[in-house]
């Protein structure tokens, strides 16, 4: 890997909500061109970690750099500013507003001056679904269509095309996959190595173990807010994976469950 | 023809049609069909119209505002005490009431936006405070809670000419609808209404403001409940603290039945002014018929529950790909 410094570091970050202590002495980097994998149970800190890199909450303490200087987020527009895009799952677009007025939402293009200054329509018409069709999504060929009736997997693209646009360096997604089918998780996943290859650094939150193996350059495992693994592609199997986000030995108990489950004959769900 | 069904405006315009031919038959004896006859739907339709724009837009930000009555009634109050009993010109008490109505405005979308409070709730509280109070003061001040009012040709003239039987006040209606349209269709301030009220989380991602949206769109609400307030008052050269009750449920109705969606992020101006249109010729054209107005709540309740279902129907078909 280059000795450049990463794009966002965070060293020695906690986080805790009133008692409730959510990150524990949490250190992440984020290269250019890579992708960190963050992966976790249920209420491990995922959320919370990717609310402080895109700057909704300040760490209670520890330090964020952002190309290796110290910086401190006073406000999520201030991260965005600094090329920090986040899309979240499910909330990024708007079901019953056209593709056009989604991709320009809170950056609208004008033309006119003074009392006249209005949308440019066509122009964001033109502008959202050529950056759309970049990322293979063809299906869409009117601007004004509603974002309501594109697939799910279509409107996690929409999104990362909209914060590519925008002039991200540093994409994150939360759980981008985790309400998609098989084709549908595989097109988001593709694109996401598509946008890595542009030089973006990227972090990645999911469940699914399977689907961070498949695009992860390196992996970070969360467990009750603390860092419980952390390694680098190939160095560690489906099932080690599997075990580390559990917990360790809860997988076990959760086979055996399972196999009683199996043997009442409801295997059925 | 479906890009045009899909429009949020649609089915408002379809029934306004209907409603409207079924009146021009059964009502043609009585003339329902002349100058006269339009004249007095679009009237009410028009005062109607207007808080329903307002209602519409706030239901399309994903908020609601049941004090717009009160600001009805305070304003014509305001209005006729001000002039009356202490003798001060009617454009300065314009002034006043148009100040008092921002202010109110601002009451209600910053304590929503601050509390995070239903909108239902603050401005079901804020319509008794406004309607106690004015009633209490101008009790106290002119030991009675209605009075008439001394106005200025000029006033006369802005708010309250007529021809024949049609009132200025379908003017504003119509000039405000398409100033409506012009801010929702063709500014970025349009795109962060539909945002704020179609997806909050969302806009705000964005980068919308969403709490000054609120904020904006309450004022904006206020003052057009002043501005009715003040056309009623000068029209009748009176004014009332009561005034103004009905329509906090009429205006949500029509806006309703113009195809705003209850939860927010969707509906047009245009649509809007249809919805008036239907409630204008309903509540008009069963007078014009003779019939009983006993049935009038009848047929709005009916049209309530169709325009929902309809509503509901017209979304999905805009939700089907092209
Ligand atoms: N704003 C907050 N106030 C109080 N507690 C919070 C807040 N945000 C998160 N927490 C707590 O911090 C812990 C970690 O939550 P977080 O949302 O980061 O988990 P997660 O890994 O994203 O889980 P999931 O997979 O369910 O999304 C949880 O115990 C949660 O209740
Ligand atoms: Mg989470």
């Amino acid at each position: 890997m280059a000795e450049r410094a990463p794009l966002i570091e965070l060293r020695n970050v906690s986080k805790s909500f009133a008692g409730i202590q959510a990150l524990r002495d949490v250190s992440i980097a984020v290269h250019a061109g890579s992708i960190l994998c963050l992966l976790g149970d249920n209420g491990a800190g995922k959320s919370t970690l990717i609310k402080i890199l895109s700057g909704f909450h300040p760490p209670s303490s520890g330090v964020i750099f952002v190309d290796g200087a110290e910086t401190r987020f006073s406000s999520p527009r201030e991260a965005r500013g600094l090329g920090i895009a986040t899309v979240h799952q499910e909330v990024g677009t708007i079901p019953l507003m056209s593709v056009a007025r989604n991709f320009f939402l809170g950056a609208e293009p004008t033309k006119g001056w003074g009392p006249f200054r209005h949308l440019d329509i066509a122009r964001a018409e033109t502008i959202a679904l050529e950056q759309i069709r970049g990322f293979g999504i063809t299906r869409v060929t009117n601007g004004d269509q509603l974002v309501g009736t594109l697939s799910g997997g279509e409107r996690q693209v929409i999104a990362i095309a909209r914060a590519m646009y925008f002039g991200a360096r540093i994409l994150i997604l939360d759980e981008p996959t985790s309400a998609l089918g098989v084709k549908e998780a595989a097109k988001v996943l593709t694109l996401v190595k598509t946008v890595r290859a542009k030089g973006i650094g990227i972090v990645f939150i999911t469940h699914n173990a399977r689907h961070a193996m498949l695009i992860g350059d390196r992996f970070v495992v969360l467990n009750q807010g603390g860092v419980s693994a952390a390694f680098n592609r190939g160095e560690k199997s489906r099932e080690e994976v599997l075990n580390l986000m559990a917990g360790g030995k809860q997988t076990e108990q959760i086979e055996a469950d399972l196999a009683l489950f199996e043997e009442d004959g409801q295997g059925a769900l | 023809m479906r890009r045009l069904l899909r429009r949020p405006e649609a089915g408002a315009f379809f029934a306004a049609l209907l409603v409207y031919l079924f009146f021009a038959i059964a009502a043609w004896k009585a003339n329902f069909v002349s100058f006269n006859g339009t004249a007095a739907w679009l009237d009410t339709s028009a005062e109607l119209g207007i808080m329903a724009l307002a209602i519409g837009l706030l239901m399309i930000a994903g908020e609601f505002d049941l004090s717009i009555g009160s600001v009805i009634g305070a304003t014509s109050i305001i209005l006729a005490i001000g002039t009356n009993h202490y003798g001060v010109n009617p454009w300065i008490m314009l002034a006043v009431v148009f100040v008092f109505g921002g202010l109110v405005g601002l009451i209600n979308g910053l304590i929503v936006v601050r509390t995070g409070l239903p909108s239902f709730i603050v401005t079901l509280a804020t319509n008794y405070g406004i309607v106690g109070a004015a009633l209490g003061f101008s009790r106290l001040l002119t030991n009675t809670t209605s009075s008439s009012m001394l106005t200025t040709p000029g006033v006369d003239f802005l708010f309250a000419s007529q021809w024949g039987q049609a009132n200025i006040a379908i003017l504003w209606w119509v000039l405000l609808t398409l100033a409506a349209m012009g801010v929702l269709m063709r500014t970025p301030f349009g795109n962060w209404i539909y945002a704020t009220g179609g997806n909050i989380v969302a806009a705000r991602g964005a980068g919308v403001p969403t709490s000054l949206v609120k904020v904006v769109i309450f004022v904006v609400t206020a003052l057009a409940a002043t501005l009715v307030g003040a056309i009623q008052a000068i029209e009748f050269h009176s004014g009332n603290a009561a005034n103004g009750q009905g329509y906090v449920f009429q205006a949500p109705i029509a806006a309703v039945i113009g195809g705003v969606l209850l939860g927010g992020g969707y509906g047009s101006p245009l649509g809007l002014f249809f919805g008036s249109v239907i409630y204008g010729i309903i509540s008009v054209g069963i007078f014009y018929t003779g019939w009983n107005t006993d049935w009038l709540l009848l047929i709005l309740g009916a049209l309530l529950l169709a325009a929902v279902l309809a509503n509901s129907y017209f979304r999905r078909l805009a939700l089907t790909t092209h």
